[in-house]
């Protein structure tokens, strides 16, 4: 399989499932609609939509407190919403596990989406969180796969970037001509 | 006798003769104080902080610990904060969830500035539009007596609204130690192996 074939969704997919987390929450983005949509069918994986991205925050870190390990999937914009969220793992030292799709970055066309998107790894820093950005397909399963262990086996809330370089940027004038 | 319910005697009664394996999530704020003041447990996490989050970190252990009763003990303003917890809840109900809001009207912390349910907001009609099919808001303390079997018995999600009088009383501190409570409370869980162990 050459790079542009690699299906970086379904090795993330099976990367949670080595990882034994079977417990996923998520306010969608277009950049992880396969991924939501493979762990919405698989009936061994829980699929949460939550209304706002803190409640997956909260959500994972009792999981963690009850022994289940969980993933979030969100986008930059989302990020914002997870500050205050993310106080709670920091201070009690509870692994966190999110995969976050860039906007606001590589092309993009809505500047709505730059200022969160570009302030996204500065907040999730200042917060504790480990970051690792995947800019290509390869990159994205091991990326995932390391920082899952850095955060479930070092206790640490980590978050893997997936660039929008590798998302690929939609221009809305495509849709609405 | 008054016709109000006033929370630390209304919390006491709940955990006192406590199911042997409930675990218990205590809001920010008073809520934390009520449940440290009916007596402390390894199976209580006090969450001190992360507004807005208690129903949903309940909501996760309760996804973790299917065969273990969840308590949310929560204050109006937390629960207004988070109130898309509901939704959320509603719509990939757990059956071993309750969330009890301890309802004054205020602020506790900070001064005591009233929050939305003393304006128009109505928790209890707001969880039942989100989904929740069982929600019980009680006002009298003649309306308490049953609450024990709602909470602990009945199948889930529930929540109870329970509006209770405003009272300036002396806290009552549990350990402020994230790690602390951490650890204690995993360790009830899933054994000291299961909490620690790579």
């Amino acid at each position: 399989m050459t790079n542009s074939e690699t299906d970086w969704p379904s090795e993330i997919f099976d990367v949670l499932r080595r990882q034994e987390i079977d417990l996923v929450c998520h306010v969608p983005d277009a950049g992880h609609a396969r991924l939501i949509e493979m762990c919405e069918t698989d009936n061994k994986i829980d699929a949460i939509t939550c209304t706002s991205e803190e409640e997956g925050i909260h959500m994972l870190s009792g999981a963690w407190l009850g022994g289940r390990k969980g993933a979030m999937l969100l986008q930059s914009s989302g990020v914002g919403n997870i500050i205050n969220a993310l106080a709670m793992p920091n201070t009690c030292r509870i692994p966190i596990l999110v995969i976050v799709t860039m906007r606001g970055e590589y092309g993009e066309f809505n500047p709505w989406q730059v200022p969160m998107g570009q302030g996204t790894p500065g907040c999730l820093e200042e917060m504790g969180m480990r970051l690792y950005r995947a800019e290509t397909p390869e990159q994205v399963a091991p990326a995932v796969e390391n920082m899952s262990r850095l955060a479930f086996d070092s206790q640490q809330m980590c978050g893997v970037l997936l660039s929008q370089k590798l998302l690929g940027a939609k221009d809305f004038r495509e849709l609405a001509k | 006798m008054s016709n109000e319910i006033t929370r630390r005697a209304f919390v006491k009664s709940i955990l006192d003769d406590r199911p042997a394996n409930l675990a218990v999530v205590a809001g920010l704020g008073s809520p934390c104080w009520d449940t440290a003041a009916a007596g402390d447990n390894p199976k209580n996490m006090y969450v001190w902080g992360a507004m807005g989050g208690a129903a949903m970190i309940g909501y996760g252990i309760a996804q973790a610990q299917k065969d273990r009763r969840v308590l949310v003990i929560t204050g109006d303003g937390e629960m207004m904060m988070g109130m898309g917890a509901f939704s959320t809840i509603a719509w990939h109900p757990v059956p071993n969830l309750a969330i009890l809001v301890l309802d004054n009207g205020r602020y506790g912390e900070t001064g005591a500035q009233p929050t939305h349910t003393s304006g128009p907001a109505d928790l209890g009609a707001i969880a039942a539009a989100s989904g929740i099919e069982k929600v019980r808001t009680l006002s009298n303390p003649d309306e308490t007596e049953d609450i024990k079997p709602f909470l602990f018995e009945e199948a889930g999600p529930v929540v109870a609204v329970a509006k209770i009088k405003y009272e300036k009383l002396k806290f009552v501190l549990p350990s402020s130690s994230g790690t602390f409570l951490k650890d204690r409370f995993r360790t009830e869980m899933l054994g000291i192996d299961g909490a620690t162990l790579p």
